[in-house]
């Protein structure tokens, strides 16, 4: 007849105390390394949203009520509604970012890419896109049109909010 | 080695075509590398890894197709489909990150493209999209990113792991071969010297290979369009061919599901194969049997005629009143055409089933339904979608 030695807990002896230390301080090491190389690859924050700024569009008159306008360096269209009131649109499909062209015979955005379609509110027409074109704050100054580029404001769809009367 | 696995139709040789078509792609691109720009008398060398690259897909594709519909997927080669999973995953990457660099109206949409696609991942999507593009937009830095990438993680990870591919194809005995090749004395049949027997076909393998790329070259230009544009998306806006069958998915599917769900849905088909369809031993003969080659085309027709029908009428149906205004579009244009894909694909294997197919034959039938699907996809994208991506004949 044998017994079975009974196992004792140990308590923990320097050298395990030490092994410890030394995988803590490599785990610290590596995330150290890991925060080096994702904070320089990061895209750089200056300048993102900033764009080109204010863009003067031009004396109210210009546009005739029920027209768009395009001005391809801010990446917008400026739209004078039928009632009179201005939109400046992101040219920006909201499905997955190609420019829009405007089809004036169709009075319609249709996407070159993925056929998403919206109106001259830039509402949603046609999916796959699911929400309308994006806008930029426009502001009337002493009769001129000006379009902030800097400010990309997101929405679900048109809301008569949106538009800017003189 | 054994005599039987040397008859062309074995493999038809695609495995060592990748193989040529990368050292083609390494060679290439080293030169191009040199001469990293755009200019008339250096065309070939740029043709030439346009076309390999092309090449290098297309061939990757249809090896992991060979190495399925002959059981090559189950134990014990497992370990290798996912590591040839994984292979795809960087020929892909490779060919997408080296399409950004000619810099070209083709290039810069195509990456503003699928790059958006990222926007669609749940939570962590826009901090996804800015890492992978360096800023909100395609630029500078999105060109210095993809540009590592291409000439030196991504070939790197390839090389790795196209050694251990080899590794493991050696380690377990070669190629799959047919049970009845042998007798108890020797049961993968007679055996032959691999060198020169084997060496000699590889190498002429090789060399039509090598040939076909230079002849290609020669004849055709890679394609160059005028400098990228980011006021003017062309019209039409087509992603290189192998996208785009995701793209036309794109015009059907709510963006969450054609970008994200689908696309990964069918990386977790590829990478369950092995698990699903096993329990057997692969009878290492094409499609498994007769009776399974039957199965998979009679999936393939029924996957053809589906895809074609419902490409076709969701063109008036998407641009009309949508049918259920109640419902989300993520439900009527997400959920709903996912849940009818799902059933179709059950059927399909509840039929193969009915019809005696056995649990590979019957797996097999499924993911023929699934992958057959994706070509008439493909090609309905690349060769039915003219001006503003409408139906139009070729």
């Amino acid at each position: 007849m044998s017994t079975v030695p009974s196992i004792e807990p140990r308590a923990p002896a320097r050298r395990d105390f030490l092994g410890r230390l030394g995988k803590g301080l490599g785990i610290l090491a590596a995330v150290e390394v890991l925060a080096v190389v994702v904070a320089y690859l990061a895209p750089s924050k200056g300048g993102a949203g900033r764009g080109a700024g204010l863009v003067v569009a031009g004396p109210v008159g210009e546009f005739t009520p029920a027209s768009v306008r395009p001005f391809p360096a801010g990446k917008f269209y400026l739209v004078r509604l039928a009632d009179g009131g201005f939109l400046a649109l992101s040219s920006k499909c909201t499905h997955l970012g190609c420019t829009v062209p405007w089809n004036q015979k169709e009075q319609v955005f249709p996407c070159p890419c993925h056929a998403s379609t919206f109106d001259q509110r830039g509402d949603v027409l046609a999916p796959p896109a699911t929400r309308a074109l994006d806008l930029f704050p426009v502001v009337i100054q002493g009769g001129i049109v000006k379009v902030d580029t800097s400010r990309r404001i997101e929405r679900a769809r048109f809301e008569p909010a949106q538009v800017t009367y003189l | 080695m054994p005599a039987a696995a040397l008859p062309l139709q074995r493999t038809f040789g695609l495995g060592g075509a990748a193989a040529v078509l990368f050292l083609v792609l390494a060679v290439t691109g080293a030169l191009l590398l040199v001469t990293y720009e755009p200019s008339p008398e250096r065309a070939f060398v740029r043709n030439a890894h346009h076309w390999a690259a092309n090449g290098l897909v297309l061939v990757t594709i249809l090896h992991l197709l060979r190495v399925f519909y002959r059981g090559g997927h189950l134990p014990p080669r497992k370990g290798n489909w996912f590591v040839g999973v994984a292979l795809l995953l960087l020929v892909v990457a490779c060919a997408f990150t080296g399409y950004l660099l000619p810099w070209d109206q083709l290039a810069y949409w195509a990456v503003t493209i699928s790059t958006g696609m990222l926007e669609y991942v749940p939570v962590v999507g826009a901090t996804m999209l800015r890492a992978v593009r360096g800023g909100p937009d395609i630029g500078p830095a999105t060109l210095a990113r993809f540009f590592v990438l291409h000439v030196a993680i991504l070939p790197i990870a390839l090389l790795l792991l196209l050694a251990f591919h080899f590794w493991l194809v050696r380690k377990v005995g070669g190629v799959i071969l047919p049970a009845d090749v042998g007798d108890p004395a020797a049961p993968r049949g007679p055996l032959v010297l691999t060198s020169p027997d084997l060496t000699q076909r590889e190498g002429a393998a090789a060399m039509v290979v090598f040939a076909a790329v230079m002849l290609l070259a020669a004849v055709w230009n890679a394609p160059l369009l005028a400098q990228a544009n980011p006021g003017m998306s062309p019209n039409p806006a087509k992603a290189p061919w192998y996208f785009m069958g995701v793209q036309e998915l794109l015009v059907h599917l709510h963006p969450a599901f054609g970008a994200v769900a689908v696309p990964l849905l069918a990386l977790g088909l590829l990478v369950a194969l092995p698990a699903i369809g096993g329990g057997e031993r692969p009878s290492g003969r094409w499609f498994g049997s007769p009776r399974g080659a039957r199965l998979a085309l009679a999936a393939a027709a029924l996957a053809a005629v589906v895809t074609v029908a419902a490409v076709v009428a969701n063109e008036p149906l998407r641009r009309a009143r949508p049918w259920f205004p109640g419902l989300t579009p993520a439900v009527r244009e997400g959920i709903i055409p996912l849940a009818v894909a799902v059933i179709l694909v059950a059927v399909v294997a509840w039929a193969s089933r009915r019809r005696g197919g056995t649990r590979i034959e019957v797996v097999q039938a499924a993911f023929t339904f699934v992958a057959a699907s994706f070509v008439v996809l493909t090609v309905v994208g690349v060769f039915f979608r003219g001006q503003g991506m409408a139906l139009v004949m070729p």
